[in-house]
């Protein structure tokens, strides 16, 4: 059964295609890495299965229901309750402290403030964060930013995680930290992930990969369990 | 050719048996590759008969005769020497890939096919070392990261070579 699936997604930005036809799915629990060259496809893609961006042609499934003719509402919806992300820079609100960004989407999605800064604690420990909690965007370093930036992707406890690049901007050794952590944590969590990358190494992490090329998944990838 | 020199260097650290070197071996470099009783008593009979080493008085005991063999100052130069050397930057140069991708060139066949199932193999392997990185002790650790290094540059070798196929094709064929 998955829990989500892309089928035959065609998404263009003006005259330049970025998806011709591209399908996929992700099994509960799994997480799959989106590998290809720049400008593939492959971040369109997750954009799409996200419910960010709604595709030209083509159906996203998400949990049994489709998600791509859903409205705006319906879709910001499901990102704040069912979703959580990570990007590769520039996430945090610099004006919050690391605990108060960790706990946004539950303030966001109504929890009221205490029990929210409780539970965002609770990720700092976990992370290795530990001592940060106060700290501003500004005073942390690349790795932990996006150790910060994966808890508030997290604190939720999201069905899935989609992360683009999460590691993109980073050194390899701190870039090996966050994936070491964040396959630990959803594992866990049994958090479905779909983890973008052009990095083989981030990639094997996950336990598989499909290839986005010329706006298509490879058919060789795309038809693994 | 390692295994003399990564004998000797064992010896170096102390006088040792073939019994201790062959351990010692398995245990640091052997890694699903352990070297053979014999293979280790052949490299230090030819280490003593070059000067690199010399036996040491039989010593008695319940079990068989045992010697424990002594580096010598010609053995440790060439430790010395070994270890300041740069090993060959490009060992794998004609590698079985690189025939692979240009014999499916010049019959015509697959080539970016072929590449597509390399870089599966070459992903589960990464996984697998991963997996061995994130649980192995440090010297696990070492040589997973030295495999996935090397692994990385072959995926980006495969990346690069699929990009350019068609210019790749038109050079091999007659």
């Amino acid at each position: 059964m998955k829990i989500l699936e892309a089928k035959g997604l065609v998404k263009s930005f003006g005259q330049t295609p970025a998806l011709r036809g591209a399908s996929m799915g992700v099994s509960r629990g799994e997480i799959v890495a989106v590998m290809g060259p720049s400008g593939s496809g492959k971040s369109t893609l997750l954009h799409c299965l996200a419910g960010i961006l709604v595709p030209d042609d083509g159906e996203v499934w998400f949990d049994g229901q489709r998600l791509d003719t859903r409205g705006d509402d319906r879709r910001s919806e499901l990102r704040r309750d069912r979703f959580g992300f990570v990007f590769q820079t520039g996430q945090l609100v610099p004006e919050l402290t690391a605990e108060e960004n960790v706990a946004l989407p539950l303030l966001l999605g109504g929890t009221r403030r205490v029990p929210a800064v409780a539970e965002a604690r609770r990720w700092f420990g976990r992370l290795n964060l530990d001592g940060l909690e106060q700290r501003r965007s500004g005073e942390l370093s690349g790795g932990q930013a996006q150790r910060v930036a994966l808890a508030r992707g997290l604190v939720t406890g999201p069905e899935v995680l989609f992360a683009d690049e999460p590691t993109g901007s980073l050194d390899s050794v701190s870039a090996v930290m966050v994936m070491k952590l964040l396959t630990a944590a959803v594992r866990e969590l049994g958090t479905t992930v779909v983890l973008v990358t052009h990095d083989a190494r981030i990639a094997a992490y996950a336990d598989r990969e499909v290839v986005v090329r010329d706006g298509a998944v490879s058919t060789l990838t795309g038809v693994q369990a | 050719m390692t295994v003399p020199l990564t004998l000797l260097g064992l010896l170096e650290r102390e006088p040792s048996h073939g019994y201790d070197l062959k351990r010692d071996y398995d245990t640091y470099f052997g890694r699903g590759r352990p070297v053979r009783y014999s293979q280790v008593y052949a490299t230090l009979g030819r280490l003593t008969r070059d000067g690199k080493a010399v036996p040491g008085p039989v010593e008695q005991g319940a079990g068989p005769e045992r010697r424990r063999y002594v580096i010598t100052d010609a053995g440790v130069a060439d430790v010395e020497e070994w270890l300041s050397e740069p090993a060959q930057p490009e060992p794998d140069l004609q590698s079985e890939l690189f025939v692979k991708v240009v014999l499916s060139l010049m019959l015509d066949r697959p080539a970016d096919r072929y590449l597509d199932i390399q870089r599966a193999a070459h992903l589960q392997r990464m996984r697998e070392l991963t997996d061995l990185s994130s649980r192995g002790d440090p010297l696990d650790v070492l040589l997973a990261d030295h495999a996935l290094f090397r692994l990385e540059a072959d995926l980006r070798w495969i990346d690069y070579t699929a990009a350019r196929l068609d210019l790749l094709a038109k050079t091999v064929r007659r």
